[in-house]
């Protein structure tokens, strides 16, 4: 099949950016979506061109590096895919295809495709961890779990941080994303200790960098796991509670 | 020459005594020594973020733009420990001994036996860090059982066991970056290592975004960057995987350790065309379920719900009744081999075996099959467009972790004095190959229990020294040589892209050096490797600027660096003539067409010293004191 492409090119940081048309021949329904890339890089070197930037690497829809803007849908039209698990067989013949960066300005564009999702990182530093020193805990099996909560965190640590909620929500809200972190460590009994204070500190960083959540729920549909709008809620109730509860007489901090 | 550094004793002393006995460095004088850790996947961010809680000042590299992002995060079955929690007849000793014997006695007793020791820790540590572990109803850890095993030992967070594992350790590490103990640069490759008077000193770097070349002194260096299995382009490894740290401190000394050793695993998604860029991995848990076969007959077209029963050959069952289809990977994937070579391949291009669920949803209904491997279905039908609930999976053998790596001593440095490896690049625990759900295990061991812990015995000598000052003529001229080597590429300005050179190696390596060698194959690769790497150097193409983002460029070192290793790699396996493990000369077989090792003539670790012309082969004669070395039989 023969698609035609629309993409967004930009030369770095602080260049103008435009769209760029490009033409690809014999795609094959096999191909994923960055493999059709791919072979319209390797002409554009071929033909003395520059290919176009793009972040991606274990392309098996885990590392969260990938991430485009397809026909205005992060990631593409289908429901619970990374980009890189998209294939051409979700396209047809003579199909355009527009394609461009997450748009948030949150995530600067760096060049081209790629931009710059630093914040994400910057929300984890402030408090998305436990604090366990490495040699100093107890037998795994000390601590139950019980299975039902186990679940629930692993739903909710599934999150690949590729940034398409951020990408898809109207208001460039980064709820989701931090939900998903404190939720999997707020549900569970190793987390208890830091509770507030991790949610106290993480929805504040997150909020230097990205905009307000009005629960349109585009998220959590373009997101490719799946992370369910629930854990906005338990990040807004667990933040609302980090204001009122005292800390002392519940033992958590 | 090559001093192992095994500490005497019973094995099951070795560590504690080692501990006791190596230079520490007390708790105040910790931030006097700064530690460079290039790679922050399990080991890389293990390793530097307890080094950090240490105390040390650490710098991590990696070119990614975030630490989670190392391929560790693709891991998908498990990890092992010898906990016992489920009361089977496990024990310390007995994944040791698993692990030996998997390895195909191609290991070291010593520190097989520590990483089995470790094991236990580092489930209590993950667990403590909030790693959501699969669990029983009581609230207890669940396990599973992986190839190569007869115990069930392996710990899993669902399909994504490593991505869970990682993101503890990034998040570790992320605290330890919000106290200051961690200094982060992301979007950074690391291009060399600096060696001075024999010692590794610091490394210089490529700033991705910037193009910028820079120097980075420190202490010690501790190299945590994966393996190199993307040196035959296809492979279940990350587009971006390459084996350029590695390298880069071969050619500055360090030995690299039985570099044809690589694991061919035997659950991929057999390849649909031309295109493709990379294999898509099925965990190897899903053999506790499926049941592998092929037809009877050879060139049988039918869909593999038509064929009967009585003509199906459930190949694994037949020829290994005690383990059946957990057999350890180098065996399954030898043998879906024969089986494909005897033209009993399904799928549209003949180039897969079945992998069928159909008595495991018969018999343990479809919600239970998909709360233990569903998303490793939905990956496979999103691929395939086939419902694997619904027909067999087709899998094939693809490439997908290399055991060989830079030669370490048992405190994981590399013969380089202050130059550490750890995780899948050194070479250590796995032999010749490695058993499934032990990479994670490894990584972790190395970069939260052992490299915190060994490094002090080589730093603790240096205290009051600080590092050397990147303005000596040691870091000026290794920079000067990373950035000839950038003009170099960027200025050949020929005319075929750096993916055509890389598929074109992959080739080559997968006909001649993958799942079968042989003395002439492996010979003819000799010769077209260096071929290949000339047409490279006169006519590759590397388009745009070197002082800005530069994929091409990127890939394009990357590459460079993989025909010199390729080479090695042909030639270690032409010289070792027996099979064992994931290497399998064709000329050293059993009647039965198993492996068949050469105990007396190659019982040794073959570590190679870099050098302009051939490279020079050192040997580590390997002792067992404690396990008799038979031939493997999983029958």
């Amino acid at each position: 099949m023969r698609v035609n492409l629309r993409v967004w090119r930009q030369a770095g940081p602080d260049a103008p950016g435009g769209f760029e048309t490009y033409q690809a021949e014999e795609v094959s329904e096999e191909m994923s979506f960055l493999e059709m890339l791919d072979m319209v890089n390797e002409e554009l070197v071929v033909s003395g061109g520059l290919p176009i930037t793009f972040d991606h690497d274990c392309r098996e829809g885990i590392c969260g590096s990938c991430g485009l803007m397809i026909n205005g849908q992060a990631h593409g039209p289908q429901l619970g895919t990374a980009t890189c698990q998209l294939h051409m067989r979700t396209f047809s013949d003579g199909d355009t295809i527009v394609i461009e960066p997450w748009r948030s300005s949150g995530f600067p564009v760096i060049q081209d495709l790629a931009v710059n999702r630093s914040a994400f990182d910057q929300i984890i530093e402030a408090g998305g961890f436990i604090s366990v020193a490495t040699g100093s805990a107890p037998d795994a099996n000390l601590t139950l779990v019980p299975k039902v909560a186990a679940d629930a965190a692993m739903d909710a640590a599934a999150c690949i941080g590729c940034g398409a909620c951020v990408a898809a929500c109207p208001n460039g809200a980064a709820q989701l994303f931090t939900g998903a972190k404190i939720t999997h460590l707020n549900l569970l009994p190793q987390g208890q200790a830091e509770r507030w204070k991790r949610t106290e500190q993480m929805v504040d960083v997150m909020d230097e960098f990205f905009g307000s959540c009005s629960n349109m729920g585009e998220c959590t549909t373009a997101c490719p796991k799946g992370i369910p709008l629930e854990v906005i809620a338990e990040l807004n109730r667990d933040y609302v509670k980090a204001q009122f509860i005292n800390r002392k007489l519940t033992a958590q901090d | 020459m090559l001093e192992s550094r095994i500490p005497a004793g019973p094995l099951a002393d070795k560590w504690d005594n080692h501990k006791f006995s190596i230079d520490l460095v007390n708790p105040a004088n910790k931030r006097k020594f700064e530690i460079i850790v290039v790679g922050t996947g399990l080991a890389g961010a293990s390793a530097a973020a307890t080094l950090g809680e240490l105390g040390y000042k650490v710098k991590a590299f990696t070119f990614h733009d975030s630490p989670r992002r190392a391929h560790s995060i693709s891991a998908q079955g498990g990890i092992n420990a010898a906990k016992n929690y489920p009361n089977d007849g496990d024990s310390i000793f007995r994944l040791f001994y698993d692990t030996i014997k998997g390895g195909d006695y191609r290991s070291r007793e010593a520190n097989v036996y520590r990483l089995a020791q470790v094991s236990n820790e580092i489930i209590d540590q993950c667990a403590a860090q909030g790693v959501p572990f699969a669990r029983e109803y009581g609230g207890q850890l669940a396990n599973r059982s992986f190839g190569g095993a007869q115990v069930s030992r392996t710990f899993y967070a669902r399909g994504q066991t490593g991505q869970q594992l990682l993101l503890g350790a990034y998040q570790a590490l992320a605290r330890q970056i919000s106290l200051g103990k961690v200094e982060m640069h992301t979007r950074t490759e690391m291009l060399d290592v600096v060696v001075h008077e024999g010692k590794a000193v610091g490394i210089v770097t490529r700033n991705l975004l910037t193009g910028a070349i820079e120097s980075h002194s420190a202490h010690a260096v501790v190299l945590a960057t994966g393996g190199y299995g993307n040196v035959y382009y296809l492979s279940t490894n990350a587009m971006n995987s390459n084996v350029t740290a590695a390298w880069r401190a071969h050619r500055r000394g360090a030995f690299f350790a039985n570099p044809c050793f690589t694991q061919i695993h035997p659950t991929c998604i057999p390849s649909s065309d031309e295109f493709q860029s990379k294999l898509t991995l099925m965990s190897e848990s899903l053999r506790n379920d499926g049941r592998i076969w092929v037809p009877v007959k050879a060139g049988d077209d039918r869909p593999p719900g038509q064929i009967p029963e009585a003509e199906r050959d459930y190949y694994l069952e037949r020829k290994y009744p005690a383990f059946g289809n957990l057999v350890p990977r180098d065996v399954a994937s030898r043998n879906a081999k024969i089986q494909i070579d005897r033209e009993k391949g399904v799928g549209p291009l003949k180039n897969g075996v079945y992998l069928d669920f159909a008595d495991a949803i018969g018999r343990l209904g479809r919600d239970t099959i998909a709360e233990r491997y569903g998303n490793l279905f939905d990956i496979y039908h999103r691929i395939t467009d086939e419902n694997p609930y619904e027909v067999p999976m087709r899998i094939y053998p693809a490439v997908h972790y290399t055991m060989g790596g830079l030669w370490v001593d048992y405190n994981l440095m590399t013969n380089v004095p202050g130059l550490y490896a750890l995780g899948e690049a050194n070479f250590s625990d796995h032999g010749a190959n490695r058993l499934g759900a032990s990479a994670l295990m490894q990584g972790l061991a190395d970069g939260y229990f052992v490299l915190p812990y060994t490094i002090g015995d080589y730093l603790a000598e240096s205290l009051g020294d600080p590092p050397l000052p990147i303005d000596n003529p040691a870091f000026v001229e290794t920079r000067a040589e990373v950035e000839n080597r950038i003009a170099h590429l960027m200025g050949i300005n020929g005319s075929r892209t750096v993916d055509y050179f890389h598929r074109e190696l992959g080739k080559i390596m997968w006909d001649q050096c993958g799942m079968a060698r042989n003395q002439s194959g492996l010979e003819k690769a000799l010769s077209e490797i260096p071929a290949l790497k000339a047409e490279f150097y006169a006519d590759v193409r590397v388009p745009g600027r070197a002082d800005g983002l530069n994929q091409s460029l990127e890939k394009a070192g990357r590459v460079a660096d993989f025909f010199e290793l390729g080479e090695l790699m042909c030639r270690d396996a032409l010289h070792r003539s027996e099979s064992a493990g994931g290497h399998f000369r064709e000329e050293s077989q059993t009647p039965e067409g198993e492996a068949l090792r050469k105990d007396d003539e190659f019982s040794y670790v073959s570590a190679w010293e870099y050098s302009e012309s051939d490279a020079i082969l050192h040997k580590e004669e390997l002792e067992f004191e404690n396990v008799q070395l038979t031939q493997r039989s999983y029958k």
